[in-house]
């Protein structure tokens, strides 16, 4: 295991959390638009509050996709055919997402149908994305090929499936969040986003602590030693409960707040996210035989390879955080 | 029925079938980026009213179609992962960089100055948002790059070795630089961007000259025959040396495919054919050809010598010769339609042909043929390589998902399938709707300073 294995570790960790943290907002939003957008201008708020940065936010996804394939092929080779069903519904709900999002305003007649789609192609990642991850920590029976030998139903276990549900709500209170700070003011709709806010990060604690005692009864210790409860795992752990905390906290009358929520969620992301790598490490993929576990020992790319990754990323994630930052000031403030 | 339960042969069509699809859509955005981008500065430059209509008219184009490439293009950079998971274990060290650095430098650069284009208007100054339609399109073209680096790998693969054997073996990276710039990635980026850029110059002149047939003559239409038909033109004739300099590289460097493309059996000079047919079980050709030109084009001498396909061990070339030979020869013989189609449009901008309608109708298949044109460029490009999915080293057989069954493949064919069918049902509905419904809409008298998004996504 080389240095830069490490740092490529750490670093996918990053492009996921910036996944999570960025996108998790809009893909919440997207989930809150059936129950929030009860007339036109309240869906037309919401679309819009997300619709000049939605697509930037994704492409953190495909950021860390590369990633995983250049730093740690094996890993993404085994997830991405592993979860082969599941990979394709969320890439099915990503494409009538980014349709739908495009066409809402000029395909008319169909706007039910862009609505549902806009939902749907909301939900789909959002639940995904955390029952994958699931599985990952508790680990995948794997063949000496490091492919994946189970089924896809065996995939919808008890753990995986509230690991979905994590994810799924933390991104229920950053959408909401996000609302929360994109209303206009003295609307009905910012007043429903802030309590929602509040409701979803509580109910995240919940299924959290559910989470958690189903991890430390059933997955630990079953774990063949592939998964650890260190220190750094336990920080993230608690950055997590700190920031959902932080967003019950923005309370719901008070504006001011509206950034600390939105950021406190994505402090919540980091928490998450980074306790995942931080009990998986040194594996990436444990497997239920250890044995053949995709670890970064054997599954990083060559120093060359990473030398020239980390150059291009050096060069590269600058440029994109000042994008981000000309964007999101550029777009700033309440929607009118 | 077997050939329905090969997870080869449906991971073939699957990844066939989508990539054809989205690259549909490639030409279209990043040749719509390229006139967006030109549009919008004669916009910003003159401050006129016609001028800005049009330009916002033809952001709506671009952004409708834009949005199914970035959508359909998800599909592939997945794919890699779900259905050729054997592949990407052995090319991971290399294939990988250029996809994560597509994201970085070119996807992050489109989606968030797009974002820009299509809610900025009145939020950032005239300047920036000029800027940012540049930026989009130079981000088009980036992500073209990237592309084309990773795919030319898998032609013509150089610095790398290969560590291992059997099933464990994988390419390693041995200099970034070597593996970026191989043999054939400068002479294919050239030749695929100005195709783009065809098609991007055509559909311009196609539309303009639509509005021309329609009798809606006009400031717009001729603006549009005038700069489709002169960007046309500069593409078309940087499109010849750039082609060139492509079949050099097949023919060095991929010599089976070479033979493949002219259907040639036996060590020879290579004939050009105009038009002809391969009888793949007699080994023979029937065509009308060129003697030796073939050589000429790709040595400046007719007498060169290159393989045929017998020359190679029967499990090294690819299968199919005659479709190979079929889709190459129509992409050269459409050649000649772009060329006639560029030419009239010069005529028709330099005012000839005033009152008549058939230079226009002839124009208005630019486009589809240019498209068609690309399609048979890659089905030449990615046939004629088979069996190899890395030229040489690794064969397409051994790059599949073990682990996905021929039911799941079937399964997602069939999803994708309805779903890209809907999809290119209601681009094409939209499209066809706002150019008919013309830049004429998009005037408006003064934009006010909270003028909100272009509503575009409203």
């Amino acid at each position: 295991m080389t240095g830069f294995g490490i740092l490529w570790f750490i670093l996918i960790a990053v492009l996921i959390i910036g996944y999570f943290a960025l996108d998790g907002f809009d893909l919440g939003v997207g989930v809150l638009y059936p129950f929030l957008g009860k007339n036109e201008r309240d869906k037309r708020i919401m679309r819009d509050s997300v619709g000049p940065i939605w697509d930037g936010n994704e492409v953190w996804l495909l950021t860390a996709g590369g990633a995983l394939f250049a730093a740690f092929a094996p890993a993404y080779a085994t997830s991405f055919s592993g979860f082969y069903l599941a990979i394709m519904l969320v890439l099915f709900g990503l494409i009538i997402r980014a349709i739908s999002v495009e066409y809402r305003s000029h395909e008319p007649g169909h706007e039910k149908l862009w609505d549902v789609c806009f939902f749907i192609g909301s939900l789909l990642p959002a639940l995904l994305f955390g029952v994958a991850v699931g599985n990952v920590i508790a680990g995948l029976p794997l063949n000496a090929h490091g492919d994946y030998t189970g089924t896809f139903l065996a995939l919808l276990n008890p753990f995986a499936l509230i690991c979905g549900v994590l994810g799924l709500v933390h991104m229920l209170a950053q959408g909401a969040a996000w609302l929360a700070l994109k209303a206009p003011l003295g609307e009905a709709l910012r007043g429903k986003a802030s309590r929602l806010r509040r409701l979803f990060a509580a109910i995240d604690l919940v299924v959290f602590v559910v989470a958690a005692i189903i991890f430390f009864v059933a997955v630990l210790p079953n774990s063949n030693g592939t998964l650890s409860v260190n220190v750094l795992a336990v920080i993230f752990a608690a950055l997590f409960i700190i920031g959902d905390v932080g967003v019950i906290a923005c309370g719901m009358d008070d504006p001011k707040r509206d950034v600390l929520g939105i950021v406190s969620a994505g402090a919540g992301c980091v928490g998450l996210v980074g306790m995942t790598f931080a009990s998986l490490f040194p594996n990436i993929i444990p497997a239920i035989n250890p044995a053949y576990s995709i670890t970064i020992a054997n599954a990083a790319s060559s120093d060359t390879a990473l030398l020239a990754m980390t150059i291009i990323a050096c060069i590269g994630v600058p440029l994109v955080l000042i994008y981000h930052v000309i964007v999101y000031r550029a777009f700033r403030g309440r929607i009118k | 029925m077997d050939v329905l339960l090969d997870a080869t042969f449906l991971a073939r069509l699957q990844f066939a079938g989508t990539a054809i699809y989205h690259y549909m859509f490639v030409p279209l955005s990043i040749g719509f980026g390229m006139i967006l981008a030109i549009l919008q500065t004669k916009a910003y430059k003159t401050k006129d009213a016609h001028d800005e209509a049009l330009a916002r008219f033809w952001l709506r184009l671009f952004a409708g179609t834009f949005v199914v490439g970035v959508a359909t293009g998800i599909t592939l950079e997945f794919s890699f992962g779900t259905n050729w998971a054997d592949y990407s274990r052995f090319v991971g060290d290399i294939f990988g960089a250029p996809l994560a650095a597509e994201a970085l430098f070119a996807f992050f650069l489109e989606s968030v100055f797009l974002g820009v284009l299509l809610f900025g208007k009145g939020k950032v100054s005239p300047k920036f948002y000029l800027v940012s339609a540049w930026l989009v399109w130079l981000g088009s073209c980036l992500s073209a790059l990237w592309i084309i680096i990773a795919n030319s790998w898998m032609q013509t693969p150089a610095g790398y070795e290969v560590v291992g054997t059997g099933a464990a073996a994988k390419a390693v990276l041995t200099s970034f630089f070597e593996a970026a710039f191989n043999p054939s990635t400068l002479q294919r980026y050239a030749h695929v961007l100005l195709a783009l850029f065809i098609t991007g110059a055509l559909t311009c002149l196609a539309v303009g000259a639509y509005y021309k047939l329609k009798g809606r003559d006009g400031k717009a239409a001729d603006k549009l025959i005038k700069i489709g038909a002169i960007a046309g033109l500069i593409t078309g004739i940087l499109m010849l040396p750039a082609a060139h300099m492509q079949a050099v590289v097949v023919a060095e460097e991929q010599p089976a495919k070479l033979a493949a493309m002219e259907g040639q059996f036996e060590t020879q000079a290579a004939d050009l054919s105009l038009i002809g047919w391969v009888d793949e079980e007699g080994q023979e050709l029937h065509a009308i050809s060129i003697p030796g030109f073939t050589s000429f084009l790709a040595s400046w001498d007719f007498d060169t010598q290159y393989p045929g396909l017998n020359d190679f061990p029967a499990d090294e070339v690819p299968g199919g010769i005659n479709a190979i030979f079929q889709v190459y020869h129509l992409m050269v013989a459409l050649i000649g339609v772009l060329a006639i189609v560029v030419l009239l449009g010069l005529a028709v901008w330099r005012g000839m042909f005033a009152g008549k309608k058939w230079p226009l109708r002839i124009i208005l298949i630019g486009p589809v043929a240019a498209i068609i044109a690309i399609q048979m460029g890659w089905l030449t490009a990615e046939l004629g390589r088979q069996p190899w999915i890395v030229y040489g080293e690794l064969k397409t057989a051994d790059a599949i998902s073990l682990s996905v069954d021929p039911w799941m493949l079937i399964i997602t064919l069939i999803l994708f399938l309805v779903i890209y069918t809907v999809i290119y049902v209601i681009w094409w509905k939209t499209f066809a709707r706002a150019v008919k419904e013309g830049p004429e809409k998009y005037m408006v008298a003064d934009v006010p300073a909270s003028f909100e998004g272009e509503g575009v996504l409203e």
